[in-house]
């Protein structure tokens, strides 16, 4: 249990990532002075008819998940809690209704919206948040409803979410006073479908051994295809970045040095700990290769048809991870498991997210059963330090990784 | 060979010494403030108390939240797989462990040949640990080990509703303010805690033969509120309390 991290080579195209990141939220808070529109939309939220209007989209939940890294969240969780928020709110939902007050947060605050795009193929949560936030900002809120999927895509969920999306063009048409341009759409949609398939190549380059990232890697990666997802800009930054782990593959290099456990990882990440967990997991000889959340991005895409981008949307927005039954989502965990040859799953219990969190239990029950993997449950919270132990969470980590080693019979 | 486990918890530090598979003997201490000091001269009185010295001593496994301190020590290994190997040592038979300690509770289960197959322990919150059992022993005015005794005359054990340390104290006190009898209070704080702790036993699905470890097993209302949550018996061995340094010998002869 030694607790020296050597230090492994860095990615490089982490920094071409941070600058892009830093231009698109500089151009979003620079929108009003260059007479664009903007809109803040939930992170599963139908963002290509925004790309295609010129209207910035902004993700409260990126924000919120800057906040967190940057290790924000305590002050604005508190602050949200004395504008009379209950402590059991999303840490997204509490950080980003205390910003909009004080405008604080790594970047002093988002840019004033036009517009609220709402959809609760994530949570029910966001109708409430958004509302509130239509209500102080005073701007339109549109809501994108798909409802749960728990057994499967039915014609009647079909109909009722396809009407939407003409509604939802409709609705854009009207704030920004202008006419949406099919074939603007079509290209933005094409993007988007090659953003995402390319994310998942992404993705899929940690099945080698060793893994060239790790779901930390992914974490941060992930900014771009939420963000800028339909644009050429993600298209290209993500090719080169395929290159660059594809190279790393061929280069025999790996992100844990001495990659000798496997892990996939569940629900989102600490923002606060990244660094701490990475280091405690390295520590171990254990690489956290790949995770449920960071695939969201692109798990959908099956039911994407590339050249009709508009009509397709409706069921790939629908169909996600968090919109799907229980049983769907033990498949899909059971699927990752294979495909990436893991040893142990590390679930975290998200104070913050209870869609997330809530099937967990039984998705852990099925892993073993299914696999007899070892799972591990940890108890924290993504945005909200207070909702975490460091001392306990590390044994219990440890505490794992000796039951992992003992069943992968390595050391 | 002999072999050494020191286990530094949040109260009390423990150590205990094998030979050839029996034991030789154990020493429970109070940790106070500093771990090192106390891990260092817990195992130097069962040195004592054996007639040994240290040189011989082959390994040495710290456990515990203290086991990081331990720096004489071989290994440090996590409390979980040392109170697994503890039981299993103790009581080859045993597929499931409980250990209320002070600052967390824990749930194990066993394989056949002893090795932990899954745990769960207590979420960031003191209720259900033996943390939780000394405040309300305060309140009461209690002594902590007298707690298992008088809770057994209790003919109407009190509800407590509140899972939260704090909220549960304030409960108890306005309890005590209604002149509700003690025993009764404190067998209602037994199976409240035990609620609790069933929680944990449930998640991982544990199978019995179940051992309870633990400086709170010695607590008979305890073990009886946990007995009726769990609905089956409790083994619980004169050794409960150094179950952890035991298993910590166990594994230091693997090393
Ligand atoms: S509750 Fe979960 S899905 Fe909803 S906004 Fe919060 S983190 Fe996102």
């Amino acid at each position: 249990m030694s607790d020296k991290s050597s230090s492994p080579l860095k990615i490089k195209a982490a920094k071409k990532m941070r600058d892009l990141m830093t231009t698109y939220y500089l151009e979003a808070l620079d929108a009003a002075r260059n007479h664009r529109q903007v809109a803040w939309i939930t992170s599963g939220g139908p963002v290509e008819p925004l790309v295609a209007m010129d209207i910035i989209p902004v993700y409260p939940e990126n924000h919120g998940a800057m906040i967190g890294s940057a290790k924000m969240g305590e002050d604005l969780c508190a602050k949200a809690e004395d504008m009379g928020y209950s402590g059991d709110l999303c840490a997204y939902a509490r950080s980003d209704i205390a910003c909009a007050v004080v405008k604080g947060g790594p970047i002093g605050g988002l840019p004033k919206p036009d517009m609220l795009i709402c959809c609760n193929n994530i949570c029910g949560t966001v109708l409430k948040w958004y509302e509130i936030q239509a209500r102080y900002f005073q701007v339109p809120l549109f809501i994108f409803d798909t409802p749960v999927c728990h057994t499967g895509y039915t014609p009647e969920i079909a109909a009722y979410v396809q009407t939407q999306v003409h509604e939802y063009i409709a609705f854009l048409e009207q704030v920004t006073g202008k006419k949406m341009d099919p074939d603007k759409m079509n290209e933005v949609g094409r993007l988007s479908y090659q953003g995402q398939r390319l994310w998942q190549q992404v993705l899929n380059t940690t099945a080698r051994k060793p893994s060239p990232m790790s779901a930390f890697d992914a974490f941060f990666f992930l900014a771009l295809i939420v963000t800028l997802r339909g644009t050429q800009v993600a298209v290209d930054f993500y090719k080169e970045l395929i290159d660059e782990l594809e190279q790393r593959t061929r280069d025999g290099i790996g992100v844990v040095p001495d990659e000798t456990f496997r892990l996939l990882w569940d629900n989102l990440p600490v923002w606060h700990q990244l660094k701490w967990l990475s280091d405690r997991f390295s520590a171990h000889k254990a690489c956290l290769v790949a995770d449920t959340y960071t695939s969201a991005w692109c798990s959908a895409l099956k039911y994407i048809d590339e050249n009709n981008f508009l009509d397709s949307m409706a069921e790939a927005y629908t169909r996600i991870y968090l919109n799907i039954g229980v049983d769907q989502m033990a498949e899909e965990v059971l699927k990752m498991i294979r495909f990436y040859d893991v040893d142990g799953l590390v679930m975290h219990s998200n104070r913050s997210c209870k869609p997330y969190s809530f099937g967990q239990m039984d998705i852990m029950q099925i892993v073993r059963e299914k696999t007899g993997i070892p799972v591990l449950m940890i108890e924290a919270d993504m945005v909200d330090p207070r909702s975490f132990s460091q001392s306990q969470v590390e044994t219990r980590i440890d505490a794992f990784m000796e039951i992992v080693k003992h069943k992968a019979g390595r050391s | 060979m002999i072999f050494a486990g020191i286990d530094i918890g949040s109260n009390t530090a423990k150590a205990a010494l094998i030979k050839d598979g029996t034991l030789m003997g154990t020493r429970v201490m109070l940790t106070g403030y500093h771990h090192l000091k106390a891990g260092t001269r817990v195992f130097g009185d069962v040195l004592v108390q054996a007639g040994l010295s240290r040189s011989d001593v082959s390994a040495i496994v710290s456990t515990g939240y203290g086991r990081a301190s331990i720096d004489f020590a071989d290994k440090a290994m996590t409390e979980i797989l040392c109170h697994g190997a503890g039981a299993h040592f103790l009581n080859p038979d045993i597929r499931g462990v409980i250990d209320v300690g002070g600052q967390d509770s824990k749930a194990i289960a066993l394989d056949d040949r002893g090795q932990v197959d899954n745990f769960a322990m207590n979420d960031k919150c003191a209720a259900g640990t033996g943390r939780f059992l000394e405040v309300m022993a305060n309140a009461l005015e209690v002594s902590l080990d007298r707690m298992g005794e008088v809770s057994l005359t209790a003919d109407k054990p009190s509800k407590i509703s509140s899972i939260c340390t704090v909220f549960a104290e304030s409960e108890v006190i306005s309890m005590i303010a209604r002149q509700e009898k003690r025993e009764n209070i404190i067998a209602g704080i037994h199976a409240a805690a035990a609620a609790r702790v069933g929680i944990l036993a449930a998640k991982i699905r544990i199978q019995g033969p179940v051992m309870m470890t633990g400086g709170v097993a010695k607590n008979k209302g305890m073990k009886a509120a946990l007995e009726t949550q769990l609905n089956q018996p409790l083994i619980i061995s004169p050794h409960c309390q150094e179950t952890g340094a035991i298993g910590a010998a166990v594994l230091a002869s693997r090393l």
